[in-house]
């Protein structure tokens, strides 16, 4: 803590009274962001772990069912079955405003009308564990699409907390405590100066009535 | 329009491509760096990639933690899960909160 470089003024002090006061209130607004963003933060928290859980289990589902299918069809027939999709996702970038941080969200949107029209390639030449795999991963991707929207919101949300966190303190440990402190020291000069001139007010009154009527 | 990109060795995202993603076969570091760069400035809103490919690439996934877009989402690859994802969320934790308060 240290009182600022200013000069003990009536002038100063009133200005730093203001400023105290603005501080105050910016510390009470930054907090109450604060806590706000740290209780959305934790839901999406808790929502990135349950999606993150989900579409790791069901990729990994059809990561079996793709490596069984695989083993059984040719490497090259694989690729050819997938090589010229159906189907393709575009995605609408939206904005939401979450307490001043701008979170995307995507909006799925199919080429095709039918969203579960997935199948590249014929029944006849495929293995059945390629429909699995293709089935499972079209089964999550609405989920990873949202899975990407949440992570997205949790880092950009982590950033605008550390940010907000930092003011705070800041506020609270540092500019507050100082504005505090040179208001007192420049309140306590200028009621001693007031002092100061009453006594050789005094002083003076003192040595006047002395010398004019040779008082005591 | 923006659209979806998929990373990672070939039998991990082979899958993907039925569903309508750009799906990108790519194993080597530099490449995938150079590759992620060319999405981000294209129209490329979410890149998924997988655990493995994503170890090789830390610093250039972590240039676009702050930035709007694009989303980049860890996946297991075929290998399975390695918790590689997982660690990202408790990063963020860690950085907003202070401590890590998932475990």
């Amino acid at each position: 803590m240290s009182r600022l470089n200013v000069n003990p003024t009536r002038m100063e002090l009133s200005k730093l009274k203001k400023k105290l006061e603005s501080a105050r209130r910016g510390h009470k607004l930054l907090k109450d962001k604060r806590d706000e963003l740290m209780r959305q933060f934790m839901n999406l928290i808790k929502e990135n772990r349950q999606l993150r859980s989900e579409v790791e289990a069901a990729i990994i589902d059809a990561n079996r069912y793709m490596a069984v299918a695989g083993s059984v069809m040719q490497k090259e027939a694989l690729e050819t079955a997938l090589m010229l999709p159906k189907q393709e996702v575009e995605l609408e970038v939206g904005e939401k405003n979450v307490m001043s941080v701008n979170i995307p969200v995507f909006d799925p949107k199919y080429r095709s009308s039918d969203a579960n029209d997935i199948y590249s390639y014929g029944m006849a030449f495929t293995s059945i564990d390629l429909d699995g795999a293709v089935n499972a991963l079209n089964g999550i991707f609405p989920k990873m699409i949202r899975l990407a929207e949440v992570e997205k919101a949790c880092q950009l949300m982590a950033d605008e907390i550390e940010k907000t966190r930092r003011r705070v303190n800041a506020l609270e440990h540092i500019m507050i405590p100082d504005y505090e402190e040179t208001i007192k020291y420049i309140t306590m000069k200028l009621s001693e100066n007031e002092r100061n001139t009453t006594t050789s007010l005094m002083k003076v009154k003192d040595m006047v009535l002395k010398q004019s009527h040779n008082y005591g | 329009m923006y659209k979806a990109a998929v990373i990672g060795d070939s039998a991990s995202v082979s899958g993907f491509a039925a569903l309508g993603l750009s799906v990108f076969r790519e194993t080597d570091a530099d490449k995938i760096k150079k590759l992620i760069s060319k999405l981000a400035a294209g129209n490329f809103a979410v890149i998924y990639i997988t655990e493995p490919a994503a170890e090789l690439v830390k610093d250039t996934i972590n240039k676009y933690r702050n930035s709007p877009l694009p989303s980049i989402v860890l996946i297991p690859a075929i290998e399975g899960n390695t918790g590689y994802g997982i660690k990202a969320l408790h990063e963020a934790v860690e950085k907003a909160v202070g401590s890590d308060i998932l475990n």
